[in-house]
């Protein structure tokens, strides 16, 4: 399994969630856990995936749903576990 | 598993409080490159350079993907290019066409500055590191990516005191060389006391000969986190502010822990160590002065500048070294003046001086950083700053070193401007009064009584 944190910023509107969800299942994503909040009209939602299986270059994805992101007015970034479990955990 | 609060803390200290890896620096040793052919030698160094480094800038950039986090600076360290040169180099023209090699090469990998244009006179010079240290305002002139470092003493040998007065005029004779571009030229080069053979920050990186062939160092910056974490702790007592320093610290070497060792997995080149260094920039939010503000001062040089500097670098240490497994190079604050707006502040309000900065150096991590002063300033005055500056530094069994820049043209008052990482600074004003008579008694200052540990 190799786990990648995706994040979501941006003023909420219908389908942001289908839209990233549908591009992560075209491309053999699992997605592990999931979690938001909406506050004043602003998501931030968090996405805990797995990439073991996914076709393509980690580099492509990451520009692709960055592109995908413009599209919807988003910001989308992704990265992977390594960088938030060395800087949190001992 | 990784939850919500700790993903959005990471992303809001790289998106807002500038936390960045400052540099990836590839250290390579030049010893199977001497060759007693100048040419031969230019051309040994040219191709184990590129060989070497042809993936770094092109690693760097997959890394700083992969997991979100800019990698401001790629670079590489060479050999002391006087142990490299002296076979092959007779004059100083000889040496400056190395410098030259150099360039070209650091130029085709992509890196953004070159170190090692150095030599290690602590306690004597060679001839051939008198050559290079007479070729250095040559090789600074006419390079763009070339960084040079003389090493001057240690608390092992003394000070070289020979090597410090010519050092004075070879400062002053860079500024002179580049006085087209502000004396950017001495913005460049940096005299050490106790230099660290695996710095991987500019101007005084080198590649130790006590090295393996090449190595990853990895430089971590991050004023403006530990700045921001300091915010919410603002009244509390000294325990709460070390506590959080350290805890901020430990986090932002964790980064920088995680690059190195993808590097040198990527790169196949065996890891270092990672510096700690907090390292400022000109950006606004991404200065230690302003650390030192939050820690409880108006500017930094207020009276308590020194305990709060002394805290904050024992700090950073403390939390740094628990994040890695080799911690190494300069480790610590840096306090350099024209690479950080709140130093600038502080000097244009009159609250830093250069004995105030000297005082500091005595508990940071480096010493007299990128300090502008009039281009009429004496070369045996500029001798007796870094004289003062080595002397420290051995004295304390630390790292000291002097990176001053006599602005020719300008005067007290006036303002220079080097531009990018290298910021802009205030002319300094300099004690007038002569040191000459010491400075030019010649010989060295032996090494202090607690060196003798054997």
């Amino acid at each position: 399994m190799k786990r990648t944190i995706i994040t979501v910023v941006g003023k909420d509107t219908v389908g942001i969630i289908a839209k990233v969800c549908t591009y992560l299942a075209q491309n053999g994503i699992n997605i592990l856990d999931i979690s938001q909040t909406i506050v004043q009209g602003y998501l931030n939602m968090m996405m805990i995936v797995d990439i073991g299986a996914m076709s393509k270059q980690f580099g492509d994805m990451a520009d692709e749903l960055a592109a995908l992101g413009e599209e919807i007015g988003v910001i989308i970034k992704c990265q992977k576990e390594e960088i938030f479990d060395k800087m949190h955990r001992i | 598993m990784i939850n919500f609060y700790e993903v959005n803390e990471t992303n809001k200290m790289i998106e807002k409080e500038n936390l960045d890896v400052r540099t990836i620096t590839m250290g390579i040793s030049l010893l199977d490159c001497i060759d007693s052919d100048l040419e031969k030698l230019k051309a040994n160094i040219y191709n184990k350079i590129y060989e070497s480094a042809k993936d770094l800038v092109a690693t760097g950039e997959e890394i700083s993907r992969e997991f979100g986090i800019p990698i401001v600076n790629k670079r590489i360290s060479v050999t002391p290019i006087a142990l490299i040169g002296g076979a092959a180099c007779k004059t100083v023209e000889d040496f400056a066409s190395i410098a030259k090699t150099l360039d070209e090469v650091a130029i085709k990998v992509g890196v953004n500055f070159i170190g090692g244009y150095s030599a290690l006179v602590c306690k004597g010079m060679t001839p051939a590191d008198e050559l290079l240290i007479r070729s250095i305002p040559l090789a600074l002139s006419t390079t763009e990516k070339v960084c040079s470092s003389v090493n001057l003493g240690s608390t092992k040998t003394g000070i070289n005191m020979d090597a410090v007065k010519l050092m004075g005029e070879v400062i002053k004779e860079t500024a002179e060389y580049t006085k087209e571009n502000d004396s950017l030229g001495c913005a460049k080069l940096v005299v050490f006391c106790n230099a660290p053979d695996d710095n991987p920050f500019m101007a005084g990186a080198f590649h130790g000969v006590t090295e393996a062939d090449r190595i990853i160092n990895v430089g971590v910056s991050g004023p403006g986190v530990v700045k921001t974490a300091l915010e919410k702790v603002r009244g509390e007592n000294f325990e709460v502010l070390c506590e959080t320093i350290k805890k901020t610290a430990f986090k932002v070497t964790r980064v920088g822990q995680l690059v190195a060792q993808e590097a040198s997995k990527m790169l196949n080149v065996p890891f270092g160590i990672v510096d700690l260094s907090l390292a400022p920039t000109p950006a606004v939010g991404d200065s230690v002065a302003d650390i030192l503000c939050e820690i409880g001062l108006e500017y930094a040089g207020a009276p308590g500048t020194t305990a709060a500097l002394a805290l904050l670098n024992d700090q950073v240490k403390k939390g740094g070294v628990m994040a890695s497994s080799y911690v190494g190079g300069l480790s610590g604050a840096f306090i350099p003046v024209s690479e950080d707006q709140g130093m600038i502040d502080a000097v244009v309000a009159g609250a830093l001086t250069l004995e105030k900065l000297e005082a500091m150096t005595c508990v940071c991590s480096v010493g007299l950083d990128m300090i502008a002063v009039p281009g009429d300033t004496k070369a045996s005055t500029l001798s007796g700053i870094i004289a003062d500056e080595m002397a420290i530094g051995m004295v304390n069994q630390k790292t000291t070193a002097v990176r001053i820049i006599p602005v020719i043209g300008k005067s007290v008052g006036e303002t220079v401007e080097f531009g990018g990482l290298l910021g802009y600074a205030p002319i300094m004003p300099v004690n007038p009064f002569s040191c000459e008579a010491f400075v030019n008694r010649g010989g060295r200052i032996p090494a202090p009584i607690h060196s003798f540990k054997n």
